[in-house]
């Protein structure tokens, strides 16, 4: 079973990265991008029957900062 | 005095914090590997020190905040035992959650190396008392991700407890309030990003950290 576990920065935390990477794309020419917000996806390659809530405590305990980042879980059960 | 300089992979200021104490404290400091359990018995100053842990993968100081000896430093804490983090051992106090808020990317994205001036704010915790409130001192920085964030709320209480220990005097990094260092609701925990233990001696340019180990010997011994 795997999972895909995306990690984005909480609304309102300054994103650096993102910025520099929206300044970058305005400088080859692309003048249509309002904002530009950078993340991380993170595969997990699980045993089958993981629980969900497993998945989640991974999330907590280590893949993400509550304090500053959300976590989106996508289980892909086949995959 | 006996001193532990927990060290991590990938750990580089553990040898400059080791040779600050050892000068200021006349004793050697146990060097304690990340992946031991225990700290010496006799523990009574525990650092975390700076550098690039695990080589900042995931979050800096993520990896190490997680490593097995964190649990003894944890109920060190707990029990009172003085802890210090500086730079990467700040970013991992925060991800331990042993002190609140987060260290993200530097706002310019730029590495900053360079020394900075700070206002003491807090002369009274036992890691400054040897400093006036107020007081102004230069300490070296050398960080990627040292813009240190936290809600208005924490912000707010961090300040109204005296726990913001020392503040910028100048923009570094994009800090809230140009916090470069707080410590933990007890007093006995403090996270900085700039290194004291850098500025100990003449040679370096400056002698401003020294009093941070003098005094913490003077309240521990």
């Amino acid at each position: 079973m795997k999972a895909r576990v995306f990690v984005t920065l909480k609304t309102g935390v300054l994103d650096p990265q993102g910025k520099a990477i929206h300044h970058a794309l305005e400088g080859l020419g692309f003048s249509g991008v309002k904002d530009v917000r950078a993340g991380k996806l993170i595969e997990l390659d699980l045993a089958d029957g993981t629980s969900p809530s497993d998945i989640e405590d991974m999330c907590r305990k280590l893949l993400a900062n509550t304090v500053i980042e959300n976590f989106r879980i996508e289980r892909l059960e086949d995959a | 005095m006996n001193s532990a300089v927990i060290v991590f992979p990938g750990s580089n200021c553990d040898r400059d914090v080791a040779v600050a104490l050892e000068q200021v404290t006349g004793r050697k400091p146990n060097m304690v590997w990340h992946k031991e359990s225990d700290l010496p018995a006799d523990t009574d100053f525990i650092a975390l020190p700076g550098g690039f842990s695990y080589g900042d993968y995931l979050r800096s100081g993520a990896m190490a905040a997680r490593s097995p000896i964190m649990r003894a430093v944890k109920d060190a804490a707990g029990r009172g035992v003085p802890l210090i983090g500086i730079c990467n051992g700040f970013q991992v106090l925060t991800e331990a959650g042993l002190l609140p808020g987060a260290l993200m990317r530097n706002a310019a994205l730029s590495f900053v190396c360079r020394p900075v001036s700070l206002r003491v704010e807090n002369s009274q915790s036992l890691f400054t008392a040897q400093y006036d409130s107020g007081e102004t001192v230069v300490f070296p920085v050398a960080h990627h991700d040292g813009n240190y964030q936290a809600d208005e709320a924490t912000l707010d209480r961090l300040e109204g407890q005296g726990r913001v220990a020392f503040r910028y005097l100048e923009e570094v990094n994009g800090s809230a309030r140009r916090i470069a260092g707080i410590l933990n609701d007890a007093g006995n925990v403090l996270g900085l990003m700039p290194h004291p233990e850098r500025a100990v001696e003449p040679a370096h340019g400056g002698t401003d950290g020294r009093r941070l180990f003098e005094g913490l010997l003077e309240t521990v011994s």
